[in-house]
């Protein structure tokens, strides 16, 4: 097989090459740099600088609140995804439109917003104090912001799967006896299964990476809320550029592992979406 | 994409009792008012606590104006370096067939999923005092990290994929029918791609470009790397904010931060009005195959 099929347009070469020349600039040669850097370290001094135990609590945290923040995710953006869909109510579009905040939004200035309201003494903080529940500058707090810049993908995800199901399936299993319940469970979660793994998994990717959002409301204490993407910020203000590299390569290393689970994930549910049609 | 909205009602054997209605939407309008409308109303609350005269005072400060001016500069160069990069992409990969594909595609997504501080990380290790190019470019002269090209380098990796993700599925859908008719006709390739194609993809372009924007003039974690947070010099708006905020400067850090979360607000009203338009778009299109059959 010919590297290229035969086509009448041109500038196959020129946008090819283009392409090929700023993503090598851009993306690849950057990331090679860090690889190679890495491999400047030995084996011991690698492993000590990435199964540190500080280190190893920070990983903690933020598999864990990634975690935590993308199955709340995965119930409110199904419920939200439902509702904007299938049910009629005042404001729609606004509230639709709204959903992508967390996305136009500056991670920064949502990271401010949230520590300051769930600050003890802020608008919501006062009436989780009372309660004994702390927030900011805990790990719920990271959870809690974590939730926020998360918040689209599933029912980014879900809805257009949600728009495109078709009424008779519905319809013949109501005629056939199920109840509304049976309906949802048997009928239509199956259909949206593969939809709701892939915006979980996206938002997992993405909570796993996020700095800007977390660190104000983290309180940043070692070994109980400090991130992953903290430690390389704070190896590098030490000037430990060997231990920033290392830590970014095991970080580089989890992203390209989701990112293989997100491609086959958006495989499945292309198939398994394409074989109803 | 946000879906189209319907408002029909369906019919009773398809959807819930009315209580249970009112219940999700109730809990997913709770949902959104505790974690989106909330935290959005609070920013502009707390900017505005101590009246407007400080909050004009917080913005036109020198470094906040500085700041402003640098933010408006990344944004004005990386945007276009990806515009143009995205179009190209999306030509070679929708118009053309070729091996390796799908890899190309995976490769242009990955900053998506890279850390924003490794993304700071790794301009570091290239263009800083320790890196490959740091000596070389120290003895010319040369500032990259802690300077304003490195800011961009690192704006222009974390915005990178938005313009070219927009454009490929809708250049495949598009197909190349129309382009090889204009050659056909005649036309030049930079006629058929000026007069042809770029008319077709307009509205997506618009909306990869707004989303590139709102992220190049918002993204804090991989130019925290590689800015040096030198005030007034290499401060963004979103440094600036956090600089404030941690001395204490809560009505300054909101001012700031409600000038971003305004451009949040502009970006999501016209990302909506772009849906809509290529929604009608659409619409008018089907229309018009009915008509012509």
């Amino acid at each position: 097989m010919a590297f290229k099929q035969h086509s009448v347009l041109p500038g196959f070469g020129l946008s090819l090459g283009y392409t090929l020349l700023y993503l090598s600039i851009i993306v690849l040669l950057p990331l090679t740099a860090l690889v190679v850097k890495s491999s400047d370290l030995t084996w011991p001094a690698f492993w000590a600088a990435v199964a540190d135990p500080r280190v190893i609590a920070t990983y903690k945290v933020t598999f864990g609140a990634s975690a935590l923040a993308a199955t709340l995710n995965l119930f409110a953006g199904l419920l939200l995804a439902w509702v904007l869909v299938r049910y009629p109510f005042p404001g729609k579009r606004l509230i639709d439109a709204l959903v992508d905040l967390p996305f136009a939004l500056p991670t920064a200035v949502a990271g401010i917003a949230l520590a300051t309201l769930y600050a003890p003494n802020g608008w919501l903080g006062q009436y989780l104090e009372p309660l004994g529940i702390k927030v900011a500058f805990t790990p719920l707090g990271i959870v809690v912001a974590l939730t926020f810049v998360t918040l689209p993908f599933v029912v980014r995800t879900v809805q257009p799967v949600l728009q495109d199901l078709e009424h008779e399936l519905e319809e013949a299993a109501a005629s056939l006896g199920a109840t509304r319940w049976q309906i949802f469970w048997k009928v239509i979660l199956p259909m949206l299964l593969p939809a709701l793994l892939t915006g979980f998994a996206l938002a997992f990717a993405r909570a796993v990476g996020e700095y800007g959002s977390v660190i104000f409301i983290a309180g940043n204490m070692p070994f109980v809320s400090e991130i992953t993407p903290l430690m390389i910020i704070s190896k590098l203000e030490q000037y430990d550029y060997l231990g920033a590299t290392a830590i970014a390569v095991v970080m580089l290393g989890v992203s390209f592992a989701l990112l293989f689970i997100i491609n086959g994930l958006q495989w499945w549910s292309a198939k398994r979406l394409g074989r109803r049609k | 994409m946000a879906g189209a909205i319907n408002n029909t009602p369906r019919s009773v054997v398809t959807t819930e009792s009315r209580p249970v209605r009112y219940l999700l939407t109730g809990l997913a309008l709770l949902f959104v008012g505790l974690f989106l409308v909330i935290p959005l109303l609070s920013v502009f609350v707390e900017a505005l606590r101590q009246g407007w005269k400080l909050y004009l005072a917080a913005l036109v400060e020198p470094d906040a104006l500085s700041a402003i001016k640098l933010t408006l500069l990344v944004a004005v160069i990386s945007v276009p370096l990806n515009l143009v990069f995205g179009v190209a992409a999306a030509w070679a990969i929708a118009k053309f067939e070729f091996r390796g594909k799908s890899l190309l595609i995976t490769l242009i997504d990955l900053p998506f999923s890279v850390s924003p501080v490794v993304a700071g990380l790794i301009y570091v290790l290239l263009f800083g005092a320790q890196g490959w190019w740091g000596p070389w470019l120290s003895d010319n002269d040369v500032k990259v990290i802690f300077a304003v090209p490195g800011i961009v380098l690192a704006t222009v990796f974390v915005t990178f994929p938005f313009v070219a993700r927009e454009l490929i599925p809708l250049m495949e859908a598009q197909g190349s029918d129309e382009e090889q008719a204009a050659m056909v006709l005649g036309a030049s390739g930079w006629q058929t791609f000026w007069r042809v194609t770029l008319p077709n993809i307009k509205w997506g372009l618009l909306y990869g470009v707004i989303l590139a924007n709102a992220r190049a003039m918002g993204e804090f974690g991989a130019v925290s790397v590689v800015s040096g947070h030198i005030r007034g010099l290499t401060n963004t708006v979103p440094l600036h904010v956090e600089i404030l905020y941690n001395e204490y400067n809560f009505v300054g850090a909101f001012a700031c931060a409600s000038i971003l979360a305004l451009l949040a607000l502009v970006t999501l009203a016209a990302k909506s009005y772009v849906e809509w338009r290529s929604a009608r778009l659409a619409l008018e299109d089907q229309r018009n195959a009915l008509n012509d059959q």
